[in-house]
């Protein structure tokens, strides 16, 4: 087609800033290295030259102190968008997000209002070790008031960052380190993606695999391996993990009667049990095998690159499990 | 507390072996960072080499230090194993962290170096509680806290000054002003770019030195190192400095400006600690020459070493994930 055009998923990104930014003059974007530099991804390339400096600030090494002016900013009539380089990090801002953001649309019996996007990015890299490497969706996503956004691709990736640029309520918006570069199609015409749509990135008949973010490359790549033995797998994205699209997930479910969840961040306490628990409760009739999880192990990431690997599910882990998972 | 040293010649060698020894570690270090020997975050010290010496030096081995992202150099001046330091950038079950660390993350609990870490200003407090426990163990010590200017942004570093001063705990904060915070300019971040002022709004006495010049830098951290333990209360010494490169190996720095790289460029902290030793020390070019050839080979050999150390077994690491 004509009309859609191959683009990196920071490029993608980048996009979704810069249209959203000539819409609407109330969005503006803060973060370290973000206006000079254009980001240590990438993202926020020509942003500075386009809006200015005003509009584009380089913001102090002061995580908590300028996602703070995020919030004051967003509840008295701007759009802010505030990057915060490693989600690791984001746990220096905990209290302007889960105490402050995440509470004042409630606590002010909805006259306030935190249209403010908390851009990071998460995830296990190459060797960045254990302060530079997690997978932190799951205390966010315990957080009333945020929505949790994750794409996975470019498309969605452009698509979501609009919604989540559009939203009256605080977004967290993950990337993935190794998202940054993939590829993949984006039309050309504007676009936006709502919250609460799953994707089905494959269909398949046999087993629901969802994963969201870097697993699902890998899911997609496991469903490419396992239809080859014989075995159909349909890959779910939720994509937004709040607001979660339960009944594309339980449509699924009931189709192929077998499911697993994978996800990079550490099993305990993650995202995926609670996907789980909501299955077996909505959809415990259909299901012909019990719910497996394949997740993150329950330890700090190494920095060694071999240990690394054995510490979030990989390709071969994801076909293993899926296997079991199917009876095949 | 503070070594009482007679700068000597024998001192001023070991003050320039430690600077050069850093420059080379980092050089074969980013070597096997080309190579894809090393992976991950690689922050070179190398420019600023007569900080970590001077500073350094001037503690006793039962104090304490704590170091930031950019931490070879403090491990080494701090007396770190070659063979352990290369082992831990490659991965190795050898390595100070078992390979699990990494560059970033290097540090000798044995030796009281709290390490490096990688998230900015995280350390400082961490630093005034290895105080506190030294206070409160009524024992002789101080804590130099390393931290670079854009640390000194960060509510961390801010609320650790207070706490010092608040707890009157013998804490030397070392300010790294190289300037830049990746590539971000000390004036674009700060109204008050004398960071040592940072400390005067808390009751915190301090000083800016030039910390290219390894002399000046142990002769100021010796008096006031004395002067922590002395009165156990905190001092800030501000070191001007610059990065030699790019934040991390894989940034070429495209942004700092000609004319500071040039001057930088001619104010390198070894070729000042050069001269201390030919005019103080009376050396000759070649007694220096052999100074740096014996450094070299000491580093060859220990990379060698560290080349053939293995990493550690997946059923060893597997094995942790039950007690966490
Ligand atoms: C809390 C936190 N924010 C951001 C980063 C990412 N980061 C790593 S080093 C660095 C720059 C640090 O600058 P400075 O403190 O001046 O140290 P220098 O690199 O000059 O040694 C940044 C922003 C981090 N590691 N931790
Ligand atoms: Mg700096």
């Amino acid at each position: 087609m004509s009309d859609t055009r191959e683009l990196l998923y920071r490029e993608a990104l980048n996009e979704a800033l810069i249209e959203e930014m000539t819409n609407d003059e109330t969005v503006f974007i803060m973060g370290e290295g973000i206006a000079e530099r254009g980001g240590s991804y990438k993202v926020t390339v020509d942003l500075l030259e386009k809006f200015g400096p005003k509009r584009v600030i380089d913001t102090p090494i002061a995580e908590n102190g300028f996602t703070g002016a995020g919030v004051g900013a967003a509840l008295t009539g701007m759009r802010p968008i505030v990057e915060i380089l490693f989600i690791d990090f984001s746990m220096l801002v905990l209290d302007q997000i889960v105490n402050q953001a995440a509470k004042f649309r409630f606590m002010s019996g909805n006259t306030a209002r935190v249209p403010l996007v908390l851009r990071t990015q998460g995830g296990v890299g190459n060797g960045l070790a254990a302060q530079h490497s997690q997978s932190l969706e799951a205390i966010f996503y315990h957080i009333p008031g945020l929505k949790v956004v994750m794409p996975s691709d470019p498309y969605d990736a452009k698509g979501l960052l609009k919604s989540a640029i559009h939203c009256d309520d605080p977004v967290i918006f993950i990337e993935h380190k190794l998202l940054y570069m993939n590829k993949g199609m984006v039309p050309d015409k504007d676009y936006v993606i709502p919250f609460g749509e799953a994707s089905v990135k494959r269909e398949g008949e046999d087993l629901t695999i969802i994963a969201w973010s870097a697993m699902v490359p890998k899911a997609l790549k496991a469903a490419e391996i396992l239809k080859e033995e014989g075995i159909s797998a349909e890959v779910v994205d939720p994509r937004t993990l709040v607001p979660l699209d339960k009944s594309t997930i339980i449509e699924s479910v009931r189709k192929t009667e077998h499911v697993l969840i994978v996800q990079e961040a550490i099993r305990r306490g993650g995202v995926a049990s609670d996907i789980s628990s909501i299955i077996q409760e909505e959809a415990f009739d259909y299901l012909d095998s019990p719910i497996a999880i394949l997740a993150g192990k329950n330890i700090p990431c190494p920095f060694n690159l071999n240990l690394e690997k054995l510490v979030v599910p990989q390709v071969e882990d994801i076909v293993k499990a899926a296997r079991k998972s199917a009876y095949k | 507390m503070a070594k009482k040293k007679t700068i000597n010649k024998d001192f001023l060698i070991s003050l320039y072996s430690t600077m050069i020894k850093i420059r080379k570690f980092e050089e074969e270090g980013t070597k096997l960072y080309r190579q894809g020997h090393i992976r991950g975050y690689f922050h070179p010290y190398w420019g600023q080499e007569a900080i970590a010496s001077g500073i350094l030096s001037a503690m006793n081995k039962d104090d304490y230090v704590t170091s930031t992202h950019r931490g070879h150099g403090h491990c080494l001046a701090w007396g770190a194993d070659l063979v352990r330091m290369f082992s831990e950038l490659l991965g190795r079950e050898d390595g100070y962290c078992k390979g699990l660390g990494g560059s970033m993350h290097i540090a000798d609990y044995t030796k009281n170096n709290l390490g490096a870490n990688g998230i900015v200003g995280s350390c400082v407090p961490i630093a005034v509680g290895a105080a506190l426990g030294i206070k409160i163990r009524d024992e002789n010590k101080v804590v130099t806290t390393f931290v670079s200017d854009g640390g000194c942004n960060i509510g961390s570093f801010l609320e650790g000054l207070n706490l010092a001063s608040a707890w009157k705990l013998p804490v030397l904060f070392v300010i790294e002003n190289n300037q830049y915070a990746v590539s971000t300019p000390i004036e674009s971040s700060t109204g008050e770019t004398d960071l040592f002022k940072r400390g005067l709004s808390f009751g915190i006495e301090g000083i800016r030195i030039n910390g290219n010049d390894v002399l000046e830098v142990y002769e100021t951290a010796n008096k006031y190192i004395d002067y922590c333990g002395k009165n156990s209360y905190p001092y800030i010494i501000e070191c001007l400095t610059f990065r030699k490169s790019g934040h991390h190996i894989n940034d070429p720095g495209t942004y700092l400006p000609e004319d500071k790289v040039n001057f930088y460029r001619n104010n390198d902290p070894l070729n000042i600690g050069k001269k201390h030793l030919t005019k103080l020390a009376g050396l000759s070019d070649e007694e220096i020459n052999n100074i740096e050839q014996e450094t070299d080979k000491v580093i060859e050999e220990a990379l060698k070493v560290a080349l053939d150390k293995p990493e550690m077994e997946a059923k060893d690491f597997l094995r942790l994930v039950d007690e966490y």
